[in-house]
């Protein structure tokens, strides 16, 4: 294609498009998505692993379970018989899938299942909680850039108030309290131990932290030329918000989507890991970190494994990020980066 | 008492059949402390704990973690002796000269105070402290004040006005003749036992007539508290006062100082004493460093035996355990011997379903909570969970699907052993959560009817070899009070009927101990098969030490002496 055919076709195309075709072709995009899928896919086939090939329940302790191994019955968790007879040790990594893949942790469970299910639950929580830290960031964002004055101050406000509170401190201190007594707002009641208090706990705590450069972007876009035309010619205040501001504010709300999906499942891990996230028996990446801490000297993959996945899907959202800010980015774009 | 044992007399307790096992290094039983060797005084001895056992006021705190402490600054008219295994079951004379003179058919009992002792403040200790003393038990409503010392003549105006408690006529004095003469209402079998342990510990008539809380209360042994921060550390120095009087009953101390620093966790104990940073590790060691330990540092563990016991108790004034046939539901589903491998396995406990623990006063052999057997036809041990029944009994309880929250400490044991209760729960029928609390205050949570707690997960360890002071101490009426942290009967389980008949056992073992034993051991049975709490199993315990540290000693009175541990 010559110079000329690129750009005319350039020019004939939406920014959108151009952003689509320039991330299809990132190969960040492809590698980012694909583990991502893996991940995915493995969370979601957690059941089909935990009750059709490995036969076990991830919820239920079964300390004094026995399996057979290599023609030899095996305790789950076998008592030590050298020295002083001190100690159990749960069985360690099998490599066989139909049975404790990765071992077992203390209670006897299986650590390959309940890493699915924990997979699960770290990746729901992170997506939703990232999600509702965007679409609330963008409701307030949009409000106080656009509407200004004392709605502005107002907002402003409430924003430097949660901003103030280092973020993990002012998560433990809300989980701290809502997972003892739970949540009821109106109709509302979320018990002690539901999946949604971690969710609106960390997608509340992160809001500041996208909200108040969304208001930066609305207040400086609200006083550009095609924005003071659409005013001058009498278009409604809904009219400018949805077609003349929100487009341009989308490509960098996108962009914090899964960076803010990747810091909500850190959060998530590290509330987990601290007993005031997930709630047992159910699992998380961070409730089994935190189970496998008891057992870092014997058994270090229960920690070691989570940790793993942990790493791989937060770097995995990270560099997808990257790509979609270069291909939403005209600058990074017209550079040929 | 929680995380302790305190064993009365040996000269009362002929039904002791405790076997002094296992220790690796432990001294013949029955020795007591070998002459003070000055040349090994001196230096830091270095204590680690996850979290401190709260309130420092030795009339209030009712910890093993602390009691443990006590015997090396506090003392009481009559003390445990300092000796190896069975030998410190004997009362020895502390603070009064002898053993007291008992008259009046046993319920006068006149003690003769030794002179020239004094508090580590430099105040004497006179007959007026003395006085005061048993007057505080009742001021800062100890958490024994209704069980230990309820026989005190007045004592019963002071239980329901501890504020104005006077004890004119229950604990007679003259400082003239430096006697102190205590009444009793009824001859009580238990009293010289009661009257070793720190809640009967002597402090300074100035004392204030609250719980101190952190303050230091000034002490007559050898070390005395200089400062106490439960997030970070507890230091004990040398009370400049202190001057060995008795070597049985308070032996001069090795360690210049004591530093106990909480906020550890329990393997960062461990390896801070394997690396000699510390001398010893208070908390339950982490599963995965027993092997360990128990291997390659088998010479610095001690394993000894405890009269003591985990268990679950049910709150039965709330839902569901308000019901019998949910209680013993929850009797019925526990793997008893499941929790012995969270605990560390067969070498550091055992399953048991009685009250009174195995070689015990009153004990009897029996489980009514095992596969095959019922609380009517009970089995003569442990041996299976019915979950069948468990189920059934839920179902028939209509409690099934209720919400229970476990509570239970933060530790790594503990919090292990409520996420396999909850998992027993959830296995019957029931919507069970866990609630991890501090350690620091989980014990007198667990107590508080505020707090609407269903079930828990507790410890047990004796205060003296007596039956009563398991079934009369933890499931008295006298030792449930509504509303307040100091309720030691957790379960709420006041049954009047149940009740006369402890006290009439109480009554019967002043004069037939024989007899006592058989119907504590009844009533054992008798009250399992109403399923207050869920007995799971008996521990032992497991000190381990510092390759530096010396001359270790066990009791089973007050486990390891801390004071008798040399790091020079």
């Amino acid at each position: 294609m010559s110079l000329n055919e690129s750009a005319s076709a350039i020019f004939s195309e939406s920014p959108g498009k151009i952003a689509l075709r320039t991330l299809a072709r990132d190969k960040r995009s492809w590698i980012s998505l694909s583990i991502l899928g893996t991940i995915i896919l493995l969370a979601l086939f957690a059941p089909l692993y935990a009750h059709v090939i490995a036969k076990t329940d991830p919820f239920a302790s079964t300390l004094n379970a026995t399996i057979t191994l290599h023609g030899k019955t095996v305790s789950v968790l076998e008592p030590s018989t050298t020295g002083l007879g001190l100690g159990v040790t749960p069985i360690g990594p099998t490599w066989d899938i139909h049975k404790y893949f990765l071992g077992a942790d203390g209670q006897g469970r299986d650590v390959m299942a309940r890493l699915l299910y924990g997979g699960r639950n770290t990746l729901f929580i992170g997506t939703s909680a990232g999600l509702i830290t965007i679409i609330l960031s963008l409701l307030i964002g949009m409000i106080a850039g656009y509407r200004r004055g004392w709605v502005d101050a107002v907002l402003s406000r409430i924003l430097d108030v949660i901003w103030a509170f280092p973020v993990y401190l002012l998560a433990i201190s809300l989980s701290v309290v809502l997972l003892t007594s739970g949540l009821k707002i109106g109709f509302l009641h979320f018990g002690p131990g539901s999946m949604a208090l971690p969710i609106t706990i960390i997608g509340v705590v992160y809001i500041p932290y996208v909200a108040r450069p969304i208001r930066g972007q609305v207040l400086a876009m609200r006083e550009r030329e095609f924005v003071r035309a659409a005013v001058g010619t009498g278009a409604k205040h809904s009219t400018i918000v949805f077609r003349e501001i929100l487009p341009n504010v989308m490509p960098a709300v996108l962009v914090f989507i899964p960076i803010m999906i990747a810091l909500s499942m850190l959060t998530e891990s590290a509330l987990s890991f601290l007993s005031i996230g997930v709630q047992p028996p159910s699992a998380s990446w961070g409730t089994i970190i935190n189970d496998g801490l008891a057992l870092l000297y014997t058994r270090p993959v229960v920690a070691l494994a989570p940790g793993l996945m942990i790493v791989l899907t937060a770097a995995a959202l990270n560099l997808y990020g990257d790509a979609v800010r270069d291909a939403l980015d005209p600058k990074t774009r017209a550079r040929g980066d | 008492m929680r995380r302790s044992l305190i064993i009365k007399s040996m000269l009362t307790a002929g039904a002791l059949a405790l076997s002094v096992v296992a220790s690796s290094t432990s001294s013949a039983a029955g020795t007591g402390m070998v002459p003070f060797d000055s040349a090994k005084a001196g230096g830091t001895l270095k204590l680690v704990a996850q979290a401190a056992a709260g309130t420092l006021d030795p009339k209030v705190n009712y910890t093993g973690q602390f009691w443990q402490l006590y015997q090396a600054t506090y003392d009481g008219l009559l003390g445990f002796k300092y000796a190896d295994g069975a030998g410190s079951f004997e009362i020895v004379p502390d603070l009064a000269t002898a053993l007291p003179v008992q008259s009046n058919g046993g319920k006068t009992l006149t003690f003769t105070l030794r002179s020239g002792i004094k508090f580590s403040n430099g105040a004497p200790v006179t007959v007026a402290d003395v006085k005061a003393s048993f007057e505080r038990i009742f001021k800062v409503s100890s958490p024994t004040a209704g069980s230990f010392y309820n026989g005190i003549v007045g004592a019963a105006a002071c239980l329901s006005k501890p504020a104005t408690c006077k004890l004119d006529k229950g604990v007679v004095v003259n400082a003239a003749k430096n006697t102190v003469v205590i009444n009793l209402v009824a001859p009580d079998e238990a009293i010289l036992s009661k009257l070793a342990v720190p809640h009967a510990a002597i402090n300074p008539a100035s004392s204030p007539a609250k719980d101190a809380g952190t303050a230091p209360i000034p002490t007559t042994g050898p070390y005395m508290f200089k400062s106490y921060d439960p997030n970070k550390l507890l230091v004990m120095v040398r009370n400049p006062f202190f001057k060995e009087w008795s070597h049985d009953a308070q032996p001069a101390a090795y360690s210049d100082q004591i530093d106990y620093q909480f906020g550890l966790t329990p393997t960062a104990q461990v390896t801070a004493v394997q690396n000699n940073q510390a001398n010893w590790v208070y908390d339950p060691i982490p599963a995965d460093r027993l092997n360990e330990i128990g291997t390659k540092y088998a010479t610095q563990a001690h394993v000894n035996p405890l009269t003591a016991m985990w268990y679950l108790p049910m709150n039965v004034n709330i839902a569901p355990f308000n019901n019998v046939k949910a209680r013993q539901a929850v009797n019925y589903a526990l793997d008893r011997a499941a929790m012995v491998k969270i605990f560390g396995g067969s070498q550091l406990a055992a399953p048991v379903c009685s009250f009174l623990p195995p070689n015990f006063p009153g004990h009897v052999d029996y489980c009514g909570y095992t596969k095959g057997a019922t609380p009517a036809k009970p089995a003569k041990a442990w041996a299976a969970p019915d979950l069948a029944l468990a189920k059934k009994l839920v179902k028939d309880s209509g409690t099934a699907g209720q919400p229970v929250a476990v509570v239970v400490s933060d530790d790594d044991v503990n919090k292990q052993m409520g996420v396999y209760v909850q998992s027993v729960l959830n296995s019957i029928g029931y919507k069970a959560t866990v609630k991890p609390i501090s350690a620091n205050i989980q014990f007198t949570y667990i107590q508080n009817t505020k707090n609407k707690v269903q079930i828990s997960v507790s410890q047990w360890y004796q205060d003296y070899p007596a039956a009563s002071d398991f079934l009369n101490v933890l499931l008295g009426c006298a030792s449930f009070t509504p509303n307040s942290d100091a309720s030691i009967n957790m379960s709420g389980y006041c049954n009047k009927a149940f009740d006369a008949k402890m006290q009439k056992t109480l009554a019967l073992a002043v004069t037939d101990k024989a007899a006592a034993d058989k119907s504590w051991g009844q009533l054992d049975q008798e009250v399992m098969a109403d399923a207050p709490v869920a007995v799971a199993f008996t521990p032992k315990q497991l000190d381990f030490i510092s390759s530096g540290t010396k001359n270790y000693h066990f009791s089973l009175q007050f486990k390891m002496f801390v004071s008798q541990l040399q790091t020079k």
